[in-house]
């Protein structure tokens, strides 16, 4: 199952052409600097914009074909749209708000009430909009999108107008929502820790064109992106909980082939999360060191080495037996310790650097 | 002050029975036009936009005069009620309506307009991509949001009605009982030697009548806002 999206489209600034494919249940994060043409992108798969040339499917069934002279209105698409500005009818009640969609198409498996729980709107189904906060407009707006029963998802930096304590208010939403939904979600953003929290595919948009896409462990330990060349880059990893240690108080997570100690988690074993290892955290080594703190000495080999004129560093690639790592050393050690692609090397990963971004 | 004769209430009672009539067909249409002048992109619309505010710039009487071309028995419409539907506007209070109508018409369109403008197109993308078509965005994303300026432009135009004078008697006349609304009356009043009081008596219910509106109209709108959400 797939849901794929390609248009080409003239802007008196920018010349878009872009195409991509992920897999259709789960959270495509479009991300990319502002004016990338990310907006455009969501709008063309809404039907809000329409392209000079434009395809957009979900699991074979097109929603647009400008070939074919197929273009489905915004009003027949079933895609749900959040907007970065929440957008919520001004005279009514959040309930008729929400029920909006919903009294639009047939009855469906998103129910009005579960939504309510899920986003924990409860108990602001009387008021009006403009006696909301900025986070709750915003999860009355995903709700609304939800029930209105949609195929498709879209959310266009749903979170960007709000500030870091309403975002870290939502985002545990929208990640029980991910694992609840059984729907393609595209998800437009510029903030790096969305992207690395919610998505299952990443695209990688850059002045009109798509840089990348793929799975988000794969795009995310790629030292030749863009992404990689950001501060704060870092591979996402997909782990499973494979034990706890309560005498030692740690946690041993398996993903992309390794093993991972962190400080004690509070989650069951055999639970899916997500970690974040930051490129600069890790430590590049020759052999494995001995008489140290840091717990994680992890074999692998360089894949690709990147280097970095700005800053004057080097991003290795460090290829795992299903995934991969970043780390960025200086050019003196890569020289130092031979790296070239290829040839083996230890990742050594303090446990206490390792993000924790939830399931 | 001397009692109001009864042909002079009968001046205030068909002022308001003529307002009354040139809103209740005027402002639909008002809307219409408004949404198709905001919402609507067709080569024609600088056109339509000058004709609809015609009635502001020409001299009323003017206004009259076309309205006597067009709907006159002889003229192509009013023929055409006249044989058809055995309708005639001219010299009829209906007729006294139609150009009470035609000169608020623009007032009712501008303020409708610039509701309708003020509305965020956000939302009824919003509307759209809930799955709302033209119409169900229309009656409930787009006039219940822009019925502070519809009902802003209907008190307004009924209240510029009660005041309209050259249109009306060159369009419909001065016949007392039938087309003398009150700014008729006053002038019919001002031309008999001795009528001053009268005049000034029917000029104080007018004056009164402007000053309600306006009262009621600021009112209403600050009430709505209210409701709305704004």
């Amino acid at each position: 199952m797939s849901f794929s999206l390609a248009l080409r489209h003239r802007f008196a600034s920018i010349e878009m052409d872009v195409a991509f494919e992920v897999r259709s249940p789960g959270v495509t994060v479009l991300f990319g600097p502002s004016g990338a043409g990310k907006s455009t992108i969501i709008n063309a798969a809404a039907g809000l914009l329409r392209p000079d040339w434009c395809r957009v499917a979900i699991d074979g069934a097109v929603l647009a074909d400008t070939d074919a002279g197929v273009w489905l209105p915004p009003e027949k698409r079933r895609a749900g749209m959040v907007f970065q500005d929440s957008r919520l009818f001004p005279h009514m009640s959040v309930a008729t708000n929400l029920r909006f969609g919903m009294r639009r198409v047939a009855p469906g498996e998103i129910r009005f009430d579960d939504v309510v729980d899920l986003l924990g709107i409860g108990d602001l189904l009387d008021r009006r909009p403009k006696a909301l906060s900025g986070g709750e407009r915003q999860r009355v707006a995903i709700g609304r999108a939800l029930l209105a029963q949609p195929k498709l998802l879209l959310m266009d930096e749903p979170l960007a107008s709000l500030d870091a304590a309403r975002k870290a208010e939502i985002l545990p939403y929208l990640a029980r929502l991910k694992t609840a939904l059984r729907l393609p979600v595209l998800y437009v953003t510029h903030a790096l820790d969305e992207a690395a929290q919610l998505a299952d595919s990443l695209v990688l948009v850059e002045a009109g064109r798509v840089v990348a896409y793929g799975g988000t462990a794969e795009i995310s330990a790629r030292a030749e992106l863009p992404l990689a060349s950001r501060d704060d880059a870092g591979a996402v990893l997909i782990c499973r909980v494979e034990a706890h240690d309560p005498v030692r108080l740690l946690t041993r997570l398996q993903g992309g082939g390794a093993a991972f100690l962190l400080p004690l988690l509070d989650l069951p074993v055999g639970a899916l999360c997500r970690i974040r290892v930051p490129a600069r955290e890790v430590i590049l080594a020759g052999r494995a060191p001995d008489s140290i703190s840091l717990h994680n000495v992890i074999a692998g080999t360089v894949r690709r080495i990147a280097r970095d004129p700005v800053r004057r560093s080097v991003m290795v690639e460090i290829g795992l037996p299903d995934g991969g790592l970043l780390s960025r050393v200086t050019a003196d050690a890569v020289v130092r310790l031979g790296l070239a692609p290829g040839a083996p090397v230890l990742a050594l990963i303090k446990s206490t650097s390792i993000e924790v971004l939830g399931s | 002050m001397t009692m109001l004769s009864p042909e002079e209430w009968e001046a205030v009672r068909l002022t308001l029975a003529v307002a009354a009539r040139a809103v209740g067909f005027g402002l639909p249409l008002a809307v219409l036009t408004a949404w198709v002048l905001t919402r609507c992109h067709f080569p024609g619309r600088p056109l339509l936009n000058a004709v609809v505010h015609l009635p502001m710039v020409l001299p009323p009487v003017v206004t009259g005069w076309l309205l006597l071309i067009v709907f006159g028995i002889r003229g192509p419409v009013g023929m055409l009620l006249h044989d058809w539907f055995g309708i005639r506007l001219v010299f009829t209070t209906a007729g006294a309506s139609l150009a009470c109508a035609v000169m608020t018409f623009p007032i009712m369109v501008r303020s409708v307009r610039l509701s309708l403008e003020a509305i965020d197109g956000g939302l009824e993308q919003a509307a759209r991509t809930l799955g709302a078509g033209w119409f169900d965005r229309l009656v409930n994303v787009t006039l219940p949001l822009a019925s502070p300026g519809i009902l802003v432009g209907a008190i307004v135009g009924y209240a510029t009605c009660l005041g309209e004078f050259g249109a009306v008697i060159t369009f419909a006349a001065n016949i007392p009982g039938q087309t003398q609304t009150l700014p008729l009356a006053i002038y019919a009043a001002l031309q008999v030697p001795g009528g001053e009081a009268k005049a000034a008596e029917l000029s104080m219910i007018s004056l009164t009548l402007a000053v309600v509106g306006l009262v009621l109209s600021d009112w209403i709108g600050k009430r709505l806002n209210t409701v709305l959400g704004r």
